[in-house]
């Protein structure tokens, strides 16, 4: 794999397990709490580019993390449920979605040289490598 | 990461199992944002509400709670963020049952852990605020906004776990708002409208948020024409974290980091610069208002109410009836006043309620819209309107007069 690969994006930083799923892909923010209906696994907030999209086992590539705190607990409350994202792709990230994904063992990704909504085509399977010398996500 | 001693002592387990899952949460967080370092803090605080723990997360503090006393007690000043509901009004707000016994099990978790049970978010105001260049792990996005911009404080947002981390090892990895390099200007906001009203406060913050973007950004405020107050910081900065994620603002010429603009940044010509006047906060504010005619509850809460907030909602209802539930949210320490005071009793005698200890969205918002009817809902609160959208809620935003003149209208909004 090499920088040359049109289908392989790498980033700063990674951490969680290999995970291979459908992208859900929006140039818009993530917050557990401003964002998601957590018990029925859809985007909730109406202003939301994905709101009503279930997200349930996908992985979301958005722009940034947004929103409070509280997103540390709900992503361990959503595992225990089984109602959550495969993983979370981040142009930008905040430290409230490394110390909940830390804690909930989640798989994220963050920090691109391009703008990583635009390079994903929604609904196409991407595999995400974080613990990879050089993390990355690819299309399948 | 370099690891002192006792850090390499807690990682091995020798201080107990909560103490070494603490330091290697602490770890793998530092690596990913490249901490070099863990650096000792002064205090945390830590959100605490079921409605974000959830049954799996309050189960996960009871296994810490149950360890031996030496191996599971906070060694530095601990307080919580709102808890999910006010135990004396739950059966008004129609909470379930479930909710106050999950909510009593989280209590006694964080207390056996040697937490004080502060249920506040406005500790800046009423417990102790934090001294220029003190490094603290705060969990609740408005506290370390003003924290950082108005003390001169140094913290990141901690979440729960993180913040739970910072409590039991004294310390946190050493990133972001904790290093000096991050804390320069990264983008101008010229304003031409210094706001009057809390609410506009609010708005104003909610505008720059958006041009701010993301957690990164330190956006410096140019032209605000007089010193704020402790509410209208609190109220700009919370509605800055919550539409943009930032941590910190510079307002030059005020906050203690930016008494001049070169202060916190290096070649100001080169920063993207921005305009926010009057007519931003109107767009932004009617922007929530389009198709509200009437609400069925008010509430003024996110931040909680410091007692001047509290002493103006008091004068607003004075002799007056609401026709909607009105609901003033505090913390602990402000409501004891206020029943001191007499506040309490002159609100209530409205008919409207005051709640302490909790906060609006923090106490299963969406269960109390569909239990109370409550879908159209007016607040002076920029950063409630953020949220409450997303809980299924119509929010509109106004100013304190307005949403009392509403509750006493039936809910009906003036013109």
């Amino acid at each position: 794999m090499s920088d040359t690969d049109a289908r392989t994006f790498f980033a700063a930083a990674g951490m969680g397990r290999k995970v291979t799923a459908p992208a859900l892909v929006a140039s818009d923010g993530f917050s557990a709490r401003y964002d998601l209906d957590r018990i029925r696994g859809v985007f909730s907030r109406p202003g939301h580019k994905l709101a009503g999209e279930s997200y349930r086992d996908r992985i979301l590539v958005l722009d940034a993390a947004k929103g409070g705190v509280a997103t540390a607990w709900m992503l361990y409350e959503m595992r225990a449920r089984g109602v959550m994202p495969a993983a979370l792709v981040l142009n930008r990230v905040n430290p409230i979605m490394v110390q909940g994904a830390a804690l909930a063992d989640f798989t994220m990704i963050s920090g691109f040289a391009i703008d990583i909504t635009k390079a994903i085509p929604n609904g196409a399977t991407v595999e995400i490598d974080p613990a990879a010398a050089r993390p990355f996500i690819r299309v399948v | 990461m370099r690891l002192t001693d006792e850090e390499e002592a807690m990682q091995a387990g020798r201080l107990g199992p909560l103490r070494q899952w603490a330091i290697d949460h602490q770890i793998r967080v530092g690596r990913y944002f490249g901490a070099n370092d863990l650096v000792p803090v002064g205090q945390a605080h830590i959100m605490a509400d079921t409605e974000s723990l959830g049954v799996a997360g309050v189960e996960w503090l009871e296994r810490w709670a149950a360890l031996p006393a030496d191996q599971r007690m906070v060694c530095i000043p601990t307080l919580t963020d709102p808890r999910g509901t006010d135990f004396a009004a739950a059966q008004r707000l129609k909470q379930q049952p479930w909710m106050v016994d999950l909510e009593r099990r989280a209590a006694d978790a964080f207390a056996a852990l040697g937490v004080l049970m502060t249920n506040t978010c406005i500790n800046y105001q009423t417990i102790m605020a934090p001294v220029p260049g003190e490094h603290v792990a705060y969990g609740d996005t408005g506290v370390v906004i003003y924290c950082n911009s108005v003390c001169g404080a140094r913290s990141n947002f901690e979440g729960g776990p993180s913040a739970l981390s910072a409590a039991v090892t004294g310390r946190t990895p050493r990133y972001g708002f904790h290093l000096p390099e991050r804390r320069q200007v990264t983008l101008l906001v010229r304003v031409s409208y210094t706001p009057r009203r809390l609410d506009e406060w609010g708005a104003l913050g909610g505008v720059v948020g958006r041009l701010a973007g993301d957690y990164w950004q330190v956006p410096a405020l140019i032209g605000i024409e007089r010193v704020p107050n402790s509410d209208e910081m609190k109220h700009f900065g919370a509605a800055l974290a919550s539409y943009g994620s930032v941590a910190l603002f510079h307002m030059v010429g005020i906050t203690p980091e930016a008494m001049r603009l070169e202060d916190v940044a290096a070649a100001p010509a080169s920063l993207k610069a921005h305009h926010v006047g009057q007519a931003e906060l109107r767009v932004f504010q009617a922007r929530y208002a389009k198709d509200v005619g009437t609400v069925d509850v008010v509430v003024f809460s996110a931040p909680q109410l410091s007692l001047v907030e509290i002493q103006a909602v008091a004068s607003l209802l004075e002799g007056k009836r609401v026709a909607v539930p009105l609901l003033a949210v505090t913390s602990p320490q402000v409501k004891a006043d206020a029943d001191r005071f007499g506040l309490t009793a002159r609100i209530e005698a409205s008919g409207a309620t005051v709640l302490s200890g909790m906060c609006f969205y923090q106490s299963y918002a969406r269960d109390m819209a569909e239990a109370n009817n409550w879908r159209r809902l007016a607040t002076n609160s920029a950063k409630l309107v953020n949220i409450l959208g997303g809980y299924g809620y119509k929010p509109v935003l106004l100013s304190m007069q307005q949403c009392v003149e509403a509750a006493c209208a039936g809910g009906r909004l003036s013109a």
